[in-house]
């Protein structure tokens, strides 16, 4: 039975299709599957890392495995990644981050409080400023909900949307390239007026009343149909890619891709 | 002049001075002059402003209470994702900082390497950062009139960074997949000291053949010293991972009350002699597994 988690990762392949060269990164283990999959598909200019400094042409399996057996073809380290991946827009990244507002604008830095004493503490802003104004993003948000999708403005801009508000003049923002947001319920875009967020697909057995009612904006309703499921082949594929099965391990009892068959 | 730069670590924290700037090179729980670090914090230094890509070098001396200001663009352990010292000297409003994006910071390094004020970049627009960190815009004076972030640079005082060899003359070379920025927190530095993993006596004897891995040259190098293990409990490949069983006592011990100084000997060790003894030698930090992504 196809569980959400691979519904999830051919989504994910999906938002990755392109004809370009370039890196593709997927953070935490439904992205890295899903870009992963796309390589091996139908985007076979995508270039990954195995985490670390090397590029691989075969995505490197998830979980416990020999460290050398990853197959170097390139050599992408960090202090090589603003020349050659960020800043040269040769990127596309799937994220998670912790809120994401009406204008994609994400905070994976703090929430509440003041900037002096948050309430709680992030990772930081990371590379998010850099990543959203030079390549294109996407996002992968496993609980789809309200404190995630949030009302008004996330509480701390890590990285830069489609605000007017939040745009000085002279600076260039014609970088921002939001893609796809594909979350536990569908996948959307930005693709409504002046990039408002749009509902693409709804996955199997979702209802467009029960993602509006799980965000704190409105949405506009564009779904074409339900989330594809992956095919024999595709699932084949995120099999060799996650021997250990983590994909099982991401959505609390690894439920179906159908909601009627479980 | 003198060209033996040897110096003990003790000496080179003596360098050191309350208030300081700070770099600490490496990257989260990977390749951190930790031997250092902890030589600092068996030290009365205090007041420091820290310019790092956080691991536990930045939770530890906030848990100590040595930073009264931190540059990063983030603070993590890697595989426990929030650094718990230095979430919990935020949450307490206990230092301030300066928070950045990690490509603007390798730029600001730079900048300070290059002795310039400031890099352009786009980076920033759009975010919390620039007003948050009271940063300047700059226009092009070209055609295209655009409007950019200025990057300030970010002069340290003195860097710290860790590599797997060194000669008395300061010729480093650092190993493994990925020496990160450590070559520019040499060179935006006044002084920069390095520990490594051995100390040989001239490098082109010892180890000619890996001259490639010299990632800086020894002219930003101001003092070394041996520090075998002294990564742990970060990781220094190919040698040795990081030590995730350190992690989890380091982290436990951070949950409420959460009182440092209660584990303050344990985690630093009174020597660098006693900490690698309590981590069960070298023979046990070197096997510790590569982490794998």
């Amino acid at each position: 039975m196809t569980t959400l988690a691979e519904l999830c990762i051919a989504a994910v392949a999906e938002a990755f299709r392109d004809e370009r060269e370039m890196i593709g990164t997927g953070i935490g283990p439904i992205p890295r599957l899903g870009v992963g999959l796309a390589k091996l598909t139908h985007s076979p200019g995508l270039m990954m890392t195995d985490g670390e400094a090397y590029l691989v042409e075969q995505p490197v399996p998830l979980g416990p495995r020999g460290y050398d057996d990853r197959k170097a073809a390139g050599y992408l380290p960090f202090s090589r990644f603003f020349d050659s991946a960020v800043w040269t827009g040769r990127r596309h990244a799937m994220v998670t981050p912790t809120q994401v507002d009406r204008f994609g604008q994400t905070n994976l830095s703090a929430l509440g409080g003041t900037h002096a004493q948050p309430k709680t503490q992030m990772l930081g802003a990371r590379g998010f400023p850099g990543n959203g104004i030079y390549h294109a993003n996407s996002m992968f948000i496993p609980a789809h909900g309200p404190r995630v999708f949030v009302a008004g403005e996330v509480d701390r801009i890590s990285s830069p949307g489609y605000n007017p508000a939040r745009r000085i003049a002279g600076g260039n923002y014609s970088g921002i390239d939001l893609r796809r947001i594909v979350t536990n319920l569908c996948v959307m875009d930005f693709g409504g007026p002046d990039h408002a967020i749009r509902v693409v697909a709804l996955h199997p057995g979702v209802a467009f009343a029960e993602v509006q009612e799980a965000t704190g904006f409105d949405l506009i309703d564009a779904a074409q149909g339900e989330t594809p499921l992956p095919t024999a082949d595709q699932l084949a594929i995120i099999e060799s890619l996650d021997p250990h099965g983590i994909r099982h391990t991401i959505f609390k009892d690894n439920p179906a891709a159908e909601r009627s068959a479980a | 002049m003198t060209l033996d730069k040897r110096m003990s670590a003790a000496d080179i924290v003596g360098r050191l001075k309350s208030g300081m700037t700070l770099g600490i090179g490496g990257w989260g729980p990977r390749r951190k002059p930790m031997a250092l670090v902890r030589e600092i914090l068996r030290s009365d230094l205090t007041d420091l402003t820290i310019v790092s890509y956080g691991g536990p070098d930045v939770g530890m001396l906030c848990a100590a209470g040595k930073v009264k200001k931190l540059v990063f663009a983030f603070v993590s352990l890697d595989a426990i994702p929030l650094e718990p010292w230095f979430r919990k000297a935020r949450e307490a409003g206990a230092i301030e900082v300066l928070e950045l994006d990690e490509g603007m910071f390798q730029w600001g390094l730079k900048a300070a390497a290059f002795g310039l004020p400031f890099l352009p970049t786009r980076v920033g627009l759009g975010t919390d950062l620039v007003e948050l960190g009271g940063l300047k815009t700059v226009q092009s004076p070209y055609d295209d009139g655009e409007v950019m972030v200025a990057m300030p640079a970010l002069k340290l005082d003195a860097a710290l960074i860790h590599v797997q060899r060194a000669d008395w003359r300061g010729n480093v070379q650092a190993l493994g997949p990925d020496t990160y920025y450590d070559e520019w927190f040499a060179k935006a530095a006044d002084t920069c000291f390095v520990s490594c993993e051995e100390l040989v006596p001239a490098m082109e004897d010892s180890y000619p053949a890996d001259a490639k891995a010299n990632i800086f040259e020894r002219c930003f190098v101001t003092g070394v010293t041996e520090a075998r293990g002294g990564a742990h409990p970060t990781s220094l490949p190919p040698d040795y991972g990081w030590d995730m069983g350190w992690f989890k006592t380091y982290a436990a011990a951070a949950k409420d009350p959460g009182d440092w100084a209660a584990v303050a000997d344990k985690m630093v060790g009174a020597s660098e002699a006693e900490y690698i003894a309590s981590v069960g030698g070298m023979e046990a930090v070197g096997a510790l597994p590569l982490p794998i992504f």
